[in-house]
């Protein structure tokens, strides 16, 4: 059953019920089990002295993010013989970046980032990891340079190396107080230096721009946020919604200035100085004290350690549909990955987690040997912006000639726009709306014909629930 | 035997019992906005579907979650969802291509169906059995009767459940 619904990724991927990577139940029950002297213990234990020794494995996967980790499980149940080595880049275990800002607001502490939450996950399923950072790929040679001398042998190698984050040309960027948000170690200095009642700036409302916005204001700083483009999330909202969202925040204290850069930061004079440390300029002419800067300017693929490999690049590493790099003993998956799109039947960098999760599935398989081709991924995101949630789907900038569905409540903050291709959805947006709205991503992917269905859905567009029901079945 | 949910729409009358059974076993309060289980309504065809996850065997919400919340319980099937270790992000629910995983606001955590433990009230409350909990297999015959009817229909989504 479902059989259509694995289709979309392919042939390849095996139910998750017929795999076995996932720790049990118990784990998630008894949080007390995640104190993270266990975790960091044990990983430290299987990772061993991460000097300049030398080291090999069958699979080598470089980076340790959800599509490291998911191609690391997918690999060892796809090939239990064949050795599996994750290179870590960052101390302490795997963890999740999407959930810095809910470490910045003190709802987790730094173990309850962690990909996996059972100490001994990646020891039991016989995955190491080891720390270091890979300096430069040698392709032709099997072979991974690391920062500190110590090399590391590989028959496939996944890069899942992610992204990092784009530094802006601007002066007084490398000044104490000016920091990314990106990493887990640039999410201890802002919890250090956000403290409530600081004046912050955040350069970017983009989507991480966003994500971090909320975690800063829930620490009770005050809050200046400045974005080039002409709206908040010029790349996953529309002008309706992302006007809606800059109204909705300013709502909440936050200032918002749109189509606005940073020109200069300065140390403050003497006597500005109690404002904070640091002096903004804007490209308005307009000065605003910070005792903090967080730059969100977004993201890039970060393939640093590919120049000279041969490898073709462009936005990300180019991949097949069988996530193959130009070279045929190197994969790539996740935020680096310029992989196949299904909506434009192109190849993008979706830097979204579920196409990471599908990367490093699909990728695992076809470096064990399977035949796993890949639909594509369509790009996806959901924002929680201070309680005001938005998704965006696919092509939400609409198909050329295609038809449009909207519903706009600008006093409810409710708002919703479909978008069709012929009788198909291919994109959406929605704010203000949190409910069954995963479904959204089942009509676009399953290509259903809506029938009489487009016409129900551009009288109501909000009922995308009930479209499904009547076209793809009952389930 | 791993049983299952199964719903028949021809036999719901809208009665909503099922969602207050929901509501009031898992958020203690009889609230259908916080039921895990939705009928669906078609006035014009005089048609109601209850609706909620099928603990599909592809379990996209667990394998997007990026902080381990979602885990397999290997006794029913389900996967559910662990308050302690949700943070709230919301990936789940637009990775879910069914639409049910959906974000509970007042606890900022997602919720789903998880079956109960084994005895899902949503069945226990319905008084036409158009839920009722039964061997796994016998609804998967069903489902799959189901699709093989959409792909003589010619739908693309049952074309692709041949390829």
């Amino acid at each position: 059953m479902f059989g259509w619904l694995r289709s979309l990724f392919g042939a390849g991927p095996a139910p998750a019920d017929e795999r076995v990577e996932r720790p049990a139940a118990p784990v998630a029950k008894a949080p007390a089990a995640m104190a993270p002297e266990t975790t960091m213990a044990t990983t430290a234990e299987a990772s061993g002295d991460d000097g300049g020794r030398d080291d090999g494995a069958r699979y080598v996967i470089v980076g340790a993010g959800p599509a490291g980790v998911i191609a690391a499980e997918t690999l060892r149940a796809a090939d239990p013989d064949g050795d599996v080595l994750i290179v870590h880049g960052e101390d302490g275990p795997p963890y999740s970046r999407m959930a810095i800002p809910y470490y910045l607001t003190g709802m987790i502490d730094e173990a309850g980032t962690t990909l996996r939450k059972a100490a001994d996950h990646y020891d039991d399923l016989g995955i190491r990891i080891r720390h270091g950072r890979v300096e430069r790929v040698l392709a032709d040679d099997g072979r991974l340079a690391l920062a500190g001398g110590g090399s590391v042998t590989f028959e496939r190698l996944l890069v899942a190396t992610g992204a990092t984050p784009i530094r802006p040309q601007i002066e007084g960027l490398d000044l104490p107080g000016v920091h990314p948000c990106w990493t887990l170690e640039d999410a201890r200095d802002i919890v250090r230096l956000a403290e409530p009642g600081s004046r912050v700036v955040l350069l970017g409302a983009g989507f991480i721009g966003c994500i971090i916005l909320e975690a800063l204001v829930k620490r009770g700083v005050e809050l200046t946020v400045v974005e080039m483009g002409d709206r908040m999330v010029p790349r996953m909202l529309d002008a309706t919604a992302g006007g809606m969202l800059k109204r909705w925040c300013e709502g909440k204290g936050i200032k918002v200035l749109t189509s606005t850069s940073i020109t200069r930061i300065e140390p403050a004079t003497d006597a500005a100085a109690e404002g904070g440390g640091l002096a903004v300029e804007l490209s308005g002419g307009e000065t605003v004290p910070a005792h903090l800067v967080v730059v969100a300017a977004g993201v890039r693929a970060n393939m640093a350690m590919l120049d000279g490999a041969g490898i073709d690049t462009d936005q990300g590493v180019l991949v097949d549909h069988h996530l193959r790099s130009s070279h045929p003993r190197v994969y790539a998956a996740g935020d680096v990955a310029q992989g196949p799109d299904f909506s434009t039947g192109g190849f993008s960098v979706h830097a979204v987690q579920p196409t990471a999760v599908d990367h490093g599935r699909i990728a695992a398989l076809n470096m064990a040997g399977g035949d796993a081709p890949y639909k594509g991924s369509l790009v996806m995101n959901v924002l929680d912006t201070l309680g005001l949630v938005s998704c965006s789907f696919g092509r939400w900038q609409g198909a050329d000639g295609g038809e449009q569905a909207e519903r706009i409540d600008q006093d409810a903050y409710k708002y919703i726009n479909l978008r069709f291709e012929d009788d198909k959805l291919v994109g959406a947006i929605t704010l203000g709306r949190t409910d069954w709205v995963g479904v959204v991503r089942g009509l676009i992917q399953t290509e259903v014909a809506l029938g009489p269905w487009k016409d129900k859905l551009i009288a109501d567009p909000h009922r995308v629930m009930e479209a499904y029901l009547a076209r793809v079945g009952t389930a | 035997m791993q049983k299952s949910l199964h719903i028949d729409p021809g036999k719901c009358t809208n009665c909503l019992q099922c969602e207050l059974a929901c509501s009031y076993d898992n958020e203690g309060v009889f609230n259908p906005a916080k039921s895990r289980i939705k009928v669906f309504t078609f006035h014009d065809e005089g048609r109601f579907v209850p609706y909620t996850c099928t603990q599909c065997a592809e379990a996209w919400c667990m394998q997007a979650c990026p902080v381990d919340a979602i885990s397999l319980d290997a006794a029913t099937g389900a996967k559910v969802v662990s308050e302690w270790l949700c943070v709230g992000c919301k990936v789940c629910t637009i990775a879910c291509p069914f639409g049910t995983v959906n974000y509970n606001a007042d606890s900022g955590k997602v919720i789903k169906c998880d079956l109960c433990g084994g005895d899902p009230e949503c069945a226990k409350a319905c008084p036409t059995e158009a839920i009722t909990y039964i061997d796994a297999n016998w609804t998967g015959l069903d489902r799959m009767r189901q699709w093989a009817a959409r792909t003589d229909a010619g739908s693309g989504a049952g074309a692709s459940a041949s390829a």
